[in-house]
């Protein structure tokens, strides 16, 4: 980890934008985008876990091993999530053998 | 004992001197605070895997029962999800605020920044009861508690709802479980900052506390859109 620290100045203006991002989320949420409405959420959801993530949790400044660590939850969660799916949307596309 | 005659004989040796704040494992403070920090992401990996179990059934069901879902996603009221998204985000914010003003070793700061988060963080625990208590009287717990109106079904099996409400109310029940325990460990920080127990050398407590309460802050920035919002708010 590295010894310098964000300013006031950061924290209040990540914040800022993360007010920011909630009201935009919540407002279009009653926009019909048909299906880029549950896109767009998850883009901006994705966008203030990285915001708190890079800032709040310091990880813009931290050095490699918090990092690493993160990239490797994201690669388990990637696994868990693919290979679910995989299995769950490929169940009907073979048709048990029996009676 | 033991453990100051080592200290001192290490400080000898090196020619630095050994705060009394370091444990005899490591090798000076900064160490200490890499490893703690460590510590505390590792588990939060876990408890991303924990918390992405949810997650991964919810998009399995959601793209089942499609309707329902969404159904169920308009009983849900997005004005108190909004307001509980910008408390938890203040909470954050004042939390990070607590970090800094550890860090800077200024202990009133610390700990005004430090009951600010957690009285935040009571304020989204009641409105998040609030909602519950309001599900309650309109008849949407499953299994205790589940009869509802038909518009409020919106004409899709009743089953599926109750199974949107099963996802409400046990992700949400986990987030607030996860609070309880954040609010806990705050308030122990703050009774160790009163006492005087947290400096700028040592402050990592309060840092991995702090990784622990956005964590739990980023759990709900996606609890938020895939409950509240992407039902179809819309019409």
């Amino acid at each position: 980890m590295n010894t310098q620290d964000p300013s006031v100045g950061t924290y209040v203006f990540v914040f800022a934008v993360l007010l920011l991002l909630a009201a935009l989320t919540t407002g279009i949420a009653y926009i019909n985008l048909g299906p880029f409405n549950t896109v767009v959420a998850l883009a901006i959801a994705a966008v203030k876990m990285c915001l708190v993530g890079l800032f709040f949790m310091h990880l813009w400044y931290s050095r490699g091993l918090a990092r690493i660590v993160v990239l490797a939850g994201f690669f388990w969660l990637a696994l868990m999530v693919s290979f679910t799916l995989a299995d769950v949307f490929s169940r009907s596309w073979i048709k048990p053998p029996g009676p | 004992m033991s453990e100051s005659a080592a200290g001192s004989s290490l400080a000898g040796t090196s020619g630095r001197s050994v705060s009394p704040a370091l444990h005899h494992q490591f090798e000076d403070i900064e160490q200490q605070r890499e490893a703690g920090n460590f510590g505390m992401w590792v588990f939060l990996a876990t408890e991303m895997l924990f918390f992405s179990g949810v997650f991964t059934g919810y998009i399995i069901y959601r793209s089942l029962y499609y309707s329902g879902f969404a159904a169920g996603s308009h009983v849900l009221e997005v004005d108190l999800g909004a307001a509980m998204t910008a408390v938890l985000l203040a909470s954050s914010f004042t939390m990070a605020m607590a970090v800094h003003a550890a860090r800077q070793g200024n202990r009133a700061m610390l700990l005004g920044f430090l009951s600010s988060t957690i009285i935040l963080g009571i304020a989204f625990l009641g409105m998040k009861f609030t909602e519950y208590f309001h599900k309650w009287h309109e008849q949407l717990v499953p299994g205790l508690n589940f009869h509802p109106a038909v518009d409020a079904l919106r004409g899709a099996p009743e089953h599926t709802v109750e199974l949107f409400m099963c996802f409400y109310f046990f992700m949400t029940g986990l987030h607030a479980l996860h609070m309880i325990i954040g609010i806990g460990l705050l308030g122990v920080m703050a009774i160790l900052a009163w006492r005087g127990k947290i400096s700028a050398e040592h402050y990592n407590r309060v840092e991995v506390s702090g990784l622990y309460w956005h964590f739990v802050d980023i759990i709900w920035i996606y609890l938020f859109p895939l409950l509240y919002l992407i039902g179809g708010r819309y019409k």
